[in-house]
């Protein structure tokens, strides 16, 4: 989801049939080799970690709110304190996603900075994260694919799905966030601004953050965790790293890039210590089951407790 | 009768001229002149002016005159005239030894001249003198009244006074006694012995303490001058001068006095309420209750008579403590075994009563179907106690409600008063341990309406455990737990005796009356309700408008500060008002007050509680000159345009909010777009994600396989599949 901007010299070819004779050679000299391909370094292992936090505090104190004509929201609301204090834990929330929003952008422009890079090989080179033309014929590559007309396509870094959900959460926060403040200052926003301004922020608030929370915990949950080949979930935005074997089954196009250009050494590290991979494991844990029981409350109160 | 007045009046009017004539004659010769023909008489009488020329002419007119007189005058042919016996008698030192007293034979001739027999000769009534010469023979005969008061000497001759005197007992008035002798005036006027203001004393001569008459003769009764003069008719007569006040003669007549005893008597118990309302009339409209229309009348044994209750002599405006005495029937009723005739006890315990509010109320005032001349009063009741006959307006009212019209029809599920007030230890309202204290009314009435107990059981109403609820309510606790004896109890709405059902128009609880019964304590809430859009006064309309009872429930009234009311008044109103209820629930106000909390704004907090208007209304707190004010109770820092949200908006209806409506459906279509693609997208990937994961364990198998064979060499074959 975070986009890994270090710079790829080499231009996106198309390795597919190289990947297969190239990629013996290192793999029988690392024979032993248990290190891991980095996907995403630390700046966006925290922020995505602050974001779990953030959007499900934020996607429960708001959701008691949005059902709270469910008996759950009241349980969740006396739970958090009463709704008072629901609203100050999902505007501290909010901030800490504001905050992490703002890390990312600023994370962003030091890595230009330190990569010594420019905008448009960020946002034009093989790895930029913005749609590109390959991202359809992926998409129609991978359709043919899921009915059997055709190969898996050879992904690169960033899949269209993940592509989607980054820019999802980016007018997520935009559109969310922005209205969330109008509810949050009405007043304030009331001396320029109509009062029925108020009710579409409300309506615009609750139902895109209904999308947000659905889409995530479903769609989202599915691609990156509960896909079969990785069930029960993929660790890798966690702990940073992906198993080299992953990467070159999943994201093939990326490591045949990174071997022709001979840079897969620098982007391999040691596993994350056993202990540190068990504590990620339970928070992320943690993270799933708040987020499939959000799904179910969401599909309780929208299909057996709507009035 | 007439005829003897006229003949009487036109007589005295004769012989006034003609006293007067010749007692100037007596003066200028100082003999006695004319041996009285009634000629003499009547020609003496004749104008004065003709008196000194008497002629032919004038003899004349003397006869005629004489010859119309003679015919009327029933004048004495013979006898001494007046002014012979005052000859005598006008010596104020004339005196006569009689049963050896000595006893003036003074006339006086001014107050004689002055009373109502002024104009008669003293012959006219001492008949016996009547043609006898002078000086006469004592002692004369005694005046026989009777022989021009004939009907009155004929009630006196039969009454107890005349039977006295008939059988010579000597301390028996006469006419004399009461009326005097010589000086005997109108009855109208004041100044006659027996005027209506002298009566009491007239008759207290005899009878009043330590005279001879109370002492010697079986007089029942007591102080009769103390305690008439202290009755309410002694004080209007005596001390505010109501000469219509009755005086003994009012009620004991003034000739044909008789024993209470005597059929005949104006005070018999058969009379005696005819008596009464002889200045009493219509009486029996305040005691219907005891009489009954005209049996009062005519059937005055069956009834208490007046007297039962208002004692003789000691007529007070007050209730009267005494009829037939307690005592009486104490004498059985005291016994702790007597049973009536079905088993129940009929002791009666004097210590109940003398501590009840009846404590001055005589049994028989109750049970006032006795009969005291009978051995056994009571055997002549036939009816309970009817309370009615001194709680008249009550029993009226008790009639009216549903308590007493299922009584009237024989049901004896329904409650009479001693349900309620209990028998001989009535205690009022306002003693602590009275079954009506206010803190004992809603155990009393749960006797009955209590869950399981009969009027529960026929109750067919839509309230149910009301005594918990009741109990709960912020009245009742008031009432029960902090003992506020004002805080409103059953009867402070239903009313103590004229409950009826909510559904009768009559009813203190009907919609239609219960603002007013609310009111009752709630006044300055009820005068902002009847003015408001809820109340029947301002809103026309078929549908049913609420009242205090539909938003305050009836039994289970909360208080309003605390949260369950608050929190259910959105429903409460939205039982009505169920769309604009329904679209509150859709905002953030109504949301939070969905989860169970009450800080933000409900119905009331905005529309006002009692005093709703019309929001279109200048009146209301939602009119453009109020809204702005009343957002601000919460937001303190609300605009005019921050006023404009939409407190009740809905994005259900696309011509009111056409804005929130587009704006919801363009989400929910992004929202279902959105899933669609991504659900359709995951559920194509299913199957193919199932066939890598197969593919990809059965590698990890052969690895692990190659592994056992030739030890960690490196992962060949995983890899093969990545090719």
């Amino acid at each position: 989801m975070m986009p890994n901007a270090k710079p790829q010299s080499a231009a996106a070819v198309d390795h597919e049939a190289t990947a297969v004779t190239v990629q013996k050679a290192p793999v029988a000299v690392v024979a032993v080799d248990r290190r891991e391909f980095v996907r995403f370094p630390h700046l966006y292992r925290v922020l995505h970690a602050c974001m779990i936090v953030s959007f499900l505090t934020l996607a429960v104190t708001g959701l008691s709110l949005k059902f709270s004509y469910t008996p759950w929201a009241a349980g969740f609301s006396r739970l958090l304190g009463g709704f008072e204090t629901a609203g100050y834990v999902h505007r501290f929330a909010a901030i800490v996603m504001f905050g992490t929003f703002t890390a990312h952008v600023i994370g962003l422009f030091k890595q230009k900075r330190h990569n010594q890079t420019t905008w448009k090989s960020i946002l034009f080179g093989p790895n930029t994260l913005l749609p590109t033309k390959r991202d359809g014929q992926e998409f129609v590559a991978t359709i043919k694919w899921f009915v059997g007309m055709g190969p898996r396509p050879q992904y690169g870094r960033w899949t269209y799905w993940e592509k989607f959900d980054y820019f999802a959460v980016f007018w997520g926060i935009v559109v969310i966030g922005s209205t969330g403040l109008a509810l949050w200052f009405p007043v304030f926003f009331t001396r320029f601004l109509p009062g029925p301004f108020i009710n579409v922020a409300t309506i615009v608030h609750s139902d895109e953050a209904l999308l947000a929370t659905g889409f995530i915990f479903t769609v989202h949950f599915f691609n990156t965790h509960l896909r079969p080949e990785k069930f029960p979930m993929d660790t890798t935005i966690f702990t940073g790293h992906m198993p080299l074997a992953e990467l070159k089954r999943d994201k093939p196009r990326e490591y045949a890039a990174l071997l022709a250009a001979g840079e897969l050494e620098q982007h391999l590290e040691e596993p994350q210590p056993a202990i540190v991979v068990k504590t990620i494991r339970v928070f992320a844990w943690i993270a799933l089951s708040i987020g499939f029981s959000v799904v179910v409350w969401i599909l309780y109160a929208m299909i057996f407790a709507y009035r | 009768m007439f005829a003897s007045v006229a003949r009487r009046a036109s007589g005295s009017r004769l012989l006034t001229h003609v006293e007067k004539t010749e007692s100037r004659i007596v003066e200028v010769s100082l003999t006695p002149v004319c041996k009285n023909s009634a000629a003499a008489c009547c020609f003496a009488g004749s104008p004065r002016p003709r008196r000194r020329y008497v002629g032919g002419k004038l003899a004349l007119w003397a006869t005629l005159f004489l010859l119309s007189v003679s015919f009327v005058t029933p004048c004495s042919a013979t006898g001494p005239t007046s002014d012979d016996c005052l000859a005598c008698h006008s010596d104020k030192s004339l005196t006569t030894k009689r049963g050896g007293r000595t006893v003036s034979l003074f006339v006086d001739q001014k107050k004689f001249a002055g009373s109502i027999h002024g104009s008669l000769q003293c012959t006219n009534c001492h008949a016996d003198l009547d043609g006898k010469d002078l000086p006469h023979s004592t002692p004369l005969a005694k005046v026989n009244c009777g022989s021009c008061h004939g009907d009155e000497s004929q009630l006196y001759a039969k009454s107890l006074h005349g039977r006295a005197v008939a059988r010579g007992d000597s301390l028996a008035p006469r006419c004399v006694t009461c009326h005097g002798n010589h000086d005997i005036l109108p009855v109208k006027d004041p100044r006659s012995s027996v005027a209506a203001m002298k009566v009491p004393f007239v008759c207290g001569q005899c009878h009043r303490e330590g005279t001879p008459v109370q002492m010697n003769r079986n007089i029942a009764q007591h102080d009769i001058l103390e305690n008439y003069t202290e009755s309410i008719h002694g004080e209007g007569l005596l001390k505010k001068g109501l000469i219509v006040a009755a005086n003994c003669a009012s009620c004991h007549t003034a000739h044909s006095i008789l024993p209470h005893t005597d059929p005949n008597s104006s005070i018999n118990r058969r009379n005696i309420a005819a008596t009464c309302t002889k200045c009493h009339a219509n009486i029996e409209l305040v005691h219907r209750k005891i009489i009954r229309g005209e049996l009062w009348e005519k059937q005055a044994n069956a009834l208490p008579a007046c007297v039962d209750c208002h004692q003789p002599h000691k007529v007070r405006n007050v209730f009267y403590s005494q009829g037939m005495a307690d005592a009486d029937c104490m004498r059985c009723h005291a016994n702790a075994n007597l049973k009536s005739a079905d088993g129940r006890p009929m002791l009666v315990r004097v210590s109940e009563v003398a501590g009840s509010r009846h404590m001055k109320v005589a049994c028989s005032q109750c049970h006032s179907e006795v009969n005291a001349s009978r051995v056994r009063p009571c055997e002549t009741i036939t009816h309970p106690v009817d309370c009615s006959s001194c709680h008249a307006e009550v029993g009226q009212q008790y009639q009216l409600s549903t308590h007493g019209q299922m009584h009237a029809k024989g049901d004896t599920n329904a409650p009479s008063c001693k349900d309620c007030h209990g028998t001989h230890h009535v205690l009022g309202k306002h003693a602590p341990e009275s079954l009506t204290f206010p803190t004992n009314v809603p155990d009393l009435c749960a006797k009955c309406h209590r869950e399981g107990h009969k009027a529960a059981l026929v109750y067919t109403g839509v309230e149910h455990q009301i005594i918990p609820r009741y109990t709960e309510s912020i009245h009742g606790k008031g009432l029960l737990k902090s003992g506020l004896t004002v805080t409103a109890t059953c009867t402070s709405c239903h009313t103590a005796h004229r409950e009826l059902p909510a559904s009768d128009p009559e009813s203190t609880v009907n919609p239609r009356n219960l603002p007013s019964t609310c009111g009752n304590c709630h006044h300055g809430i009820e005068e902002q309700f009847v003015q408001s859009v809820h109340s029947a006064a301002v809103t026309k309309t078929d549908k049913p408008l609420p009242v205090c009872n539909d938003c305050h429930t009836a039994h289970s009234i909360r208080r309003t500060d605390q949260d369950g009311f608050k929190l259910d008044i959105m429903t409460t109103c939205g039982r009505c008002h169920g769309e604009i209820a329904k679209t509150y629930f859709d905002t953030y106000h109504g949301k939070v007050s969905k989860l169970g909390y009450t800080k933000t704004a409900k119905c009331y907090d905005c529309h006002g509680a009692h005093d709703i208007q019309k929001v279109t209304d200048p009146r209301s707190h939602l009119s453009r000159a109020n809204v702005v004010a009343t957002c601000q109770k919460c937001h303190s820092d609300a605009t005019r345009r921050f006023a404009g949200y939409l407190t009740h908006a809905t994005h259900h209806d696309p011509k009111k909010f056409p804005f929130l409506y587009y704006t919801f459906w363009g989400m929910t279509a992004l929202l279902i777009g959105t899933f669609t693609v991504g659900g359709v997208h995951t559920l194509l990937w299913l199957p193919r994600a199932l066939q890598m994961r197969r593919e990809l364990r059965a590698a990890e198998a052969l690895e692990a396989q190659a592994e056992k064979n030739s030890g960690p060499t490196d992962s060949d074959a995983k890899d093969e599949y990545d090719a």
